[in-house]
Order: C-alpha cells, then structure tokens, then sequence
C-alpha cells in the first residue's frame, strides 16, 4: 500500500492530521471534564441522599447508584441525545418552531456523562465520608458549628482528602466513557479518527494514534493523581 | 403510558438477550484464560515476561474499549491482503468474532488484576504446610493455591462480569444487534427514546441481578468453612419448620 507514510499522516505537514487530532483530544478533555465536574455535583447530592436520615432519600440514592451502575453508558447517552431531542422539539413547537431540533452534542455528552459518573462518585464519597471519624462531627456539633460551616470546615475537606484515589479511578472511567460520546457526533478524539480513516483510508493508523493519546491522557492524570493523593495525605500517619 | 408499545418494545428487545448474553459469556471465558496466562506471566522469575504482562495491562486499561474494538474491527481491514492470505479475514471480517476479540483482550487485562490480587493473598502459612506435607508443583496450585486464590478473586471477578455484560453493548456500536442495538434501532424509528430507555434498562437490570446472585451462589459454594456449622439445634428447627 503506497501512500502518505504513518509520520506525515499523523504529523502537522500539509497532509497531516496533526493539529486536527489535538483540537480533538482538547474536547475530549473538554466533555470529560465537564461531565466529571457534573458528576461531582450530582454524586455529592446522591452521597447526601444516602446518608441521610430519611428513608425516602435513602431509597432514592440506594436506586440511583444500583440503575445507573447496572445500565450501559451507551443506553444513557441515547437516552439524552435522542431523548433531549425529542424534549426540544416539544419545547421548539411551543415557540412555533417545526421539525428536528438536534440536541447540542456537547452537552449530551457532559450530562450524560454527568449522571453515570454522579453514581460512582456518590459511592466514593460516601465511603470518604464513612471515614471521618464521629468524634470529630461530635465535637464540631458541640462547639456549636450549624450544618453549613460543619460541612465546609469539617466534612469537605476531609471527605476530599480521602476521596482522591477513588476520584482518581472514576476520572479514568470518564475519559474512556467519553470516547463513548463519538456517536453523537461530537468532534472529539475518537470521532475525529473515524473522520480521519474514513477521509485517508487508513482507520488502522488512525485509531492506533488515537489509542496512544488516550494512554498519554491516562498515564498523566494518573500520575498527577498520585501526587495529590501524597499531598493531601501528608499530614496523615499511616498505619 | 401506552402499554402495548412497552410491550411491544419489550418483545422486540427480549431477541437481543442471547446475543448480549452470549457476548457477555465466551468473551469473559475467553478472557478468563488469557488473564491467568497473564498472572502467570506477572508472577514470573524472568522480569522481561513480567513487564510484557504489566505493558498488556497498561494499555488494555489505559484506552477506551470502543477504540480498542475500531483498532480490531475497522483498523485491521486496513491489513486485508495480509490477512487474507493468512487464512484469518474469515475471522476479522465479522463483527461477531471482532466484538469477541476486542472484549476478550479488554476484560483479561482487568481480570489478571483481579487475580493476582487473589493469588497474593493466599496466606503463605498455607503453603507451607502444603509443602511441608509434600505437596509441590501442580498439585500444590490444584489443591491449595488456586482454590483459595479463586475464592478470594470471586466477588471482584463478579463485578467485572457485570461491566462484561455492560460493555456488550458497545458491540452494537460495531452493527451487532445486541440489546443495546435492538433499542437504538427502535429509538431511531420511534423517537420515543425514554420509554425504549426504560424497557432497555430493564432488562439489563435483571440480567445483572441474576448474575450478581450467581455469583453470591458460587461464593457461598465455595466457602464452606465460614458457613455456620449444622447443630443439632438446628437441625432440628429444620425438621419442625
């Protein structure tokens, strides 16, 4: 097979694909970040709703944590872009707009990811939270903290601290789930490959370079993971 | 709530189980196999065998599934001549055998975590009585080792069958009808995404419930030493209930 070597297929000459791979890799970043971060947001309220002392919010979490962890990511992504576009379209008629109205790919692909990630991340905080120990929420009780300071002077901060290997092991699912998000259409990594190996016919080439970013994007927040987990563990005896 | 379309939707669906489970199943065997190659691989005295292993599983778990399944399943097509001539596009052309490969591969990198955690846990006074007794070679992994290992590596193992079971569904990614196809399939024609979702979701559910109790069964099979011992007492409750 003659043609473009694999360096200037993958490389930034005239014919290479290079710059378009990393604007690509960003917006893997991009969605995954911003999914993570609503994944944040929604685990925490899920950790809540299982801690607490109603029964009724326990159920709630206890089910939103066993459904979202025991369905496919692909079957959620679906449901918000096929979902989200039926919803808009509802919403498009009452302005008296017609037809398709195609849900933002983006945005598919950060609350989708948000809401499955949410389900890991409640788990991992919740057993964070497991680890502070009752004492010290006794005694913030006594010294008279209401639940808002408590919270941000006493539980937060050591919820986080012992929360980062467990977030570190949830952000890595998320950058794979994102490759996921390639079926909406999202110029990401992966897409941009399939765009790529469809234009050069060289899909091997291609997925194998977007395999190997993906590695670097795993290796490194991994890496940088470890570092925060020693940092916020410093002032930690071990056993 | 319009029943007949959920239960249409459900029927319709309910033809994609075998293929999900079927997915599900001889990749996990598969990868079973090739996971306890690669533990015995990381075990290894020889270190290059050692770091060979350990490259596997840094890059089948450091890369998305999807990505691994378009490398083997669009990417080799790439190589067709060759592989043509090596007797094996027979094999890469169908999306079946690509799905399997690619969920083969993926959950053995996970599984030799999984087992090697197992196999550093069986305690080393064990062993050594084994030993002692004259135990060695085969019969001490046959007989010692492995049973303890298994046991230990099963609650772990049963986890990662049900994110098997899950990432079935991106064989439908690679036009395999599965579940998760099946519903794609019917929310492109339908539109009507939410109530396919939840019939969808439904059955995945059940399907990881029985075999999260499957492999509850397994478990308590396989530890009946912290079963509590039959007494008379006992017994004799059973009798009188």
């Amino acid at each position: 097979m003659q043609g473009p070597s694999f360096l200037d297929l993958v490389g930034f000459g005239p014919e290479g694909w290079g710059a378009a791979l990393l604007m690509a890799t960003g917006m893997t970043l991009a969605v995954a970040t911003g999914g993570f971060a609503a994944g944040s947001v929604i685990g925490a309220g899920v950790a809540g709703a299982k801690l607490s002392r109603s029964r009724a919010l326990r159920a709630f979490g206890d089910g939103y944590t066993t459904v979202l962890r025991g369905i496919p990511d692909l079957l959620v992504i679906y449901l918000f872009y096929f979902g989200g576009s039926a919803a808009l379209g509802v919403v498009g008629q009452l302005f008296g707009a017609d037809g398709f109205i195609g849900m933002p790919a983006f945005l598919t692909g950060v609350l989708a990811i948000g809401v499955v990630s949410g389900a890991y991340q409640a788990e991992v905080f919740r057993g964070a939270f497991n680890t502070i120990s009752r004492g010290e929420l006794e005694a913030a009780r006594a010294v008279g903290m209401r639940t808002g300071l408590r919270l941000r002077r006493i539980i937060v901060p050591q919820v986080l601290r012992y929360a980062i290997p467990g977030l570190g092991n949830t952000w890595q699912l998320v950058l794979k789930e994102s490759a996921l998000i390639s079926v909406t259409g999202l110029v990401e990594l992966l897409r941009q490959s399939q765009i790529a190996a469809g234009s050069t016919r060289r899909p091997f080439d291609f997925y194998i370079t977007a395999a190997v970013l993906y590695l670097v994007i795993t290796a490194v927040s991994s890496y940088l993971f470890r570092q925060a987990e020693a940092r916020a563990l410093r002032g930690v005896r071990r056993a | 709530m319009d029943f007949t379309f959920l239960w249409e939707t459900f029927l319709k669906l309910l033809s994609g189980v075998p293929l999900t489970l079927n997915l599900a199943l001889v990749s996990t065997a598969f990868g079973a196999l090739l996971a306890v190659l690669l533990t015995l691989m990381r075990l290894s005295s020889w270190r290059p065998v050692g770091w060979v292993a350990q490259f596997y599983v840094f890059v089948f778990r450091g890369t998305p599934l999807l990505v691994q399944m378009f490398v083997i399943y669009y990417g080799l097509g790439q190589f067709r001549p060759t592989l043509q001539a090596w007797g094996l596009w027979v094999f890469f052309r169908e999306p079946y055998w690509c799905a399997i490969f690619a969920l083969s591969l993926n959950t053995a990198a996970y599984g030799s975590e999984i087992l090697r955690g197992g196999l550093q846990a069986v305690p080393h006074r064990e062993v050594e009585a084994a030993r002692a007794s004259g135990m060695w070679g085969f019969l001490l992994y046959r007989r010692i080792v492995f049973p303890i290992a298994i046991r230990q590596a099963l609650p772990a193992y049963g986890s990662e069958i049900i994110l098997m079971v899950k990432a079935t569904s991106l064989a439908s990614v690679i036009t395999m009808l599965e579940v998760t196809g099946l519903a794609a399939k019917l929310i492109s024609q339908s539109y009507r995404a939410v109530e396919v979702f939840v019939v969808a979701g439904l059955i995945y559910l059940v399907l990881n419930f029985a075999i999260t109790r499957l492999i509850a069964l397994i478990e308590w099979w396989l530890s009946p030493h912290l079963r509590p011992a039959p007494t008379v007492s006992s017994g004799a409750a059973l009798h009188h209930a």
